[in-house]
């Protein structure tokens, strides 16, 4: 049966280098001598510490709570002793620390106990709670909490689920080989997601340059039976991973600027999410470990299965990097990011470590003015006007940037790629991104402490009125005693029989004292 | 002649009548103006304005008795802000008001403090914790930064910590072409 596929706008294609890393099996990376595993690993809230320096834990412990329900929990990559719970270098372009759980394995590995989730009978609260215990965030890029993704919509039930095998990305190839060498928990994963967001049809999305791939994935689904799953073959086209460009692909929606996929019936998961998603409720394994591409300036690009907590430079020396090598990127050339270092940890974000050197990736030439040429906007696979877009986001103009859709923007960097003047154009939008959020922050506490001012203010007011009450009342008080005293005593001015009761009063207790001291 | 009277008067007796009936059917309660220039304003209540608080310095700006450069922790962003809004020229901050400093919050040295609630009572949004001869405490997510803690307290046990740059608000600085790097290459 052939599908009715549609084209997104704009995306280029880049020189793919995929065939280096695609040949051999995927290998389990070894155990380092210790495991740096960040609390924040992905979307959300900071997940608390529940451990401490000195404790034994086992592998698949819990050692993250998740803190709030947009969170998702981290667990121990093997088992071993925590030597502390300290600041560590991230693998963030700003090489700033954050707070990590350092392991030091004891070699024996041994698991926590675990079992299958039953959550065919759980309610879906039940099911969404298992799956942030376990971790599982989506592990195409953008680590979103995949509990939060489980939901069948306003409607009650979707209408296509979309599965994200597309993997577009020069370089990169770990969905790739997964899909090829595990293709069955991947669906079963996609049939557990089809039945939880009661999805009526499931559609996963192979670029066309996996052959392999997908002629794995059509056979596990013939060989495990799956209903309405259906591998699709995409064309090959950067970005076509991009969820919003797969969706558009595939089913033909074009998701408009403010609305989500989910209005319009669709969600999306990568195939990589879909498969831990398989572990985690059929298994009962947590996140603890995901499919790493080693490529680039390396003699054996490869792909290993690494535990989160991984130094990077221990993965990158099983491929052998060359002398030259001078920097690690996390992801591909087209979007990645430059690490600080070569310590920084292998996370749930790390699809790729691509190994650079000056002559694979050399530096970028001199920027030129724009000559408002318009071929970004031919390359946006958004539909922006990148042009106007790093027009405002240079000139600081935040307001205007922001009218023109920046934040619709994916960083996806196809305008970077055709630019004839070399503009670094998605630097300028995530300058401009972080900028406007910062203000966005900003606003929301001065807009929290006005409140509080507020609330002081009439709290104060508050608090002196029922001052005045009191002492009206108490006033009240005295003179209806006083009144109460003029009645009683037959004189005539109250004021008097009160001094006259104070003098009786103090002349009694004088000669109480005196008979005190004369007693003793 | 008299027809051309009547009927000029008749239409200027109904617009009358409608024109003050929508002044009093849309009237604006209080001026809108100090609510834009209070949303500006960076609610830190620390009165280095001269003002006691924010919106009273909205106000005075409102009616033209205030500067619009008078207030350090907006800086320069806040008074250009002002500026647009209120079609004013663009002035440098106003030296005798403060210096424009790093964000920051007041913390306690809480082994130093004694529990005498002054800085409590001090605190314009309420953003410390504590009674009576307990040791006291700040919420940092709730201080402005305004200072105003930092005077009455008889130990000197509060300090202003700048906010240090962290993984979750550090932000993509502006893109500069690094010639020193190009020419290494």
């Amino acid at each position: 049966m052939s599908r009715r596929l549609f084209k997104f706008h704009g995306g280029v294609k880049p020189a793919y280098n995929k065939e280096s890393s695609n040949h051999e099996q995927i290998a389990d990376a070894p155990l380092p001598a210790e495991f740096v595993i960040p609390l924040h690993q992905s979307i959300g809230g900071i997940p608390r510490p529940v451990v401490k320096a000195g404790e034994h834990v086992q592998k698949g412990q819990l050692i993250g709570g998740p803190d709030g329900s947009v969170s998702s929990a981290v667990h121990a990559s093997t088992s071993g002793t925590v030597k502390a719970v300290e600041m560590r270098r991230m693998p963030h372009t700003s090489g700033l620390s954050a707070l990590c759980v350092v392991i030091e394995p004891d070699g024996k590995d041994e698991w926590i106990g675990h079992a299958p989730v039953p959550w065919r009978t759980m309610s879906p609260g039940e099911v969404r709670n298992a799956l942030r215990d376990a971790g599982v965030v989506g592990l195409g890029g953008a680590v979103f909490p995949s509990h939060l993704k489980v939901n069948p919509g306003k409607e009650g039930h979707l209408d296509t689920l979309v599965i994200n095998g597309a993997e577009c990305e020069p370089f990169i190839t770990c969905d790739d080989m997964q899909m090829r060498e595990r293709p069955d928990g991947i669906i079963k994963g996609a049939a557990i997601l089809r039945d939880l967001t009661k999805a009526r049809q499931v559609l996963i999305g192979v670029e066309d340059n996996k052959p392999e791939a997908i002629a794995a994935m059509r056979a596990a689904v013939e060989r495990i039976g799956a209903e309405r799953i259906d591998v699709v073959a995409v064309p090959t086209r950067y970005p076509a991973g991009g969820a919003k460009q797969l969706i558009r692909v595939l089913t033909g929606i074009e998701v408009p600027h403010g609305k989500r996929s989910t209005d319009y019936g669709v969600q999306c998961f990568n195939t990589g999410t879909a498969h831990a998603i398989y572990d985690a409720l059929e298994l009962g394994r947590p996140m603890i470990s995901r499919i790493v591409t080693v490529a680039g300036n390396v003699e054996r690009p490869r792909n290993y299965e690494v535990r989160f907590g991984t130094p990077m430079k221990d993965v990158v020396a099983l491929c052998g990097p060359k002398p030259d090598t001078d920097r690690l990127i996390m992801g591909g050339p087209m979007m990645g990011f430059r690490m600080p270092g070569d310590e920084v940890p292998v996370v749930k974000a790390t699809n790729c470590i691509l190994v650079g050197s000056k002559v694979l990736f050399p530096p970028p030439p001199p920027e030129m003015p724009c000559i408002r040429c318009g071929e970004c906007a031919k390359a946006c696979p958004a539909d922006l006007a990148p042009f106007e877009m790093y027009w405002f986001s240079r000139a600081k103009i935040f307001g205007k940037a922001q009218e023109y859709h920046l934040f619709d923007c994916i960083e996806c960097g196809c305008c970077a790629y055709v630019c004839p003047s070399r503009i670094p154009l998605v630097d300028y939008y995530r300058f401009a991104k972080s900028e406007i959020w910062a203000r966005e922050q900003e606003k929301e506490a001065a807009d929290g402490a006005r409140e509080r001012y507020e609330f002081r203010l009439a709290r104060e007011e508050r608090e002196k009125q029922e001052k005045a009450a009191r002492l009206a009342a108490k006033a009240a008080e005295t003179k209806a005693k006083l009144a109460a005293a003029a009645v009683a005593g037959a004189e005539d001015d109250p004021k008097k029989a009160l001094i006259a009761a104070a003098q009786a009063r103090a002349e009694q207790q004088k000669t109480a004292a005196e008979t005190k001291t004369n007693a003793e | 002649m008299f027809s051309a009277l009547f009927v000029m008067a008749l239409g200027a007796v109904i617009l009358g009548a409608a024109l003050g009936y929508a002044a009093v059917k849309f009237r604006v309660e209080g001026d809108p103006l100090v609510e834009k220039i209070d949303s500006i304003l960076p609610q830190t209540q620390c009165g280095q304005c001269g003002f006691p608080g924010c919106r009273p310095y909205a106000e005075a700006i409102a009616k033209g008795e205030a500067d619009i450069n008078c207030c350090p922790p907006g800086g320069e962003e806040g008074i250009k802000k002002l500026a647009d809004l209120l079609g004013r020229e663009f002035k440098p901050l106003s030296g005798e008001h403060g210096v424009e400093k790093p964000k920051s919050v007041a913390v306690i040295d809480e082994n130093v403090c004694i529990g005498c609630t002054l800085c409590l009572q001090a605190c314009p949004v309420d953003a410390i914790v504590g009674a009576a001869k307990q040791m006291h405490t700040i919420v940092a997510a709730q201080c402005t930064g305004c200072e105003l803690c930092i005077e009455p307290c008889p130990v000197d046990c509060i300090a202003m910590l700048p906010i240090a740059e962290a993984v979750d608000n550090w932000k993509w600085k502006y893109p500069v072409f690094d010639i020193a790097q190009r020419r290494a290459a």
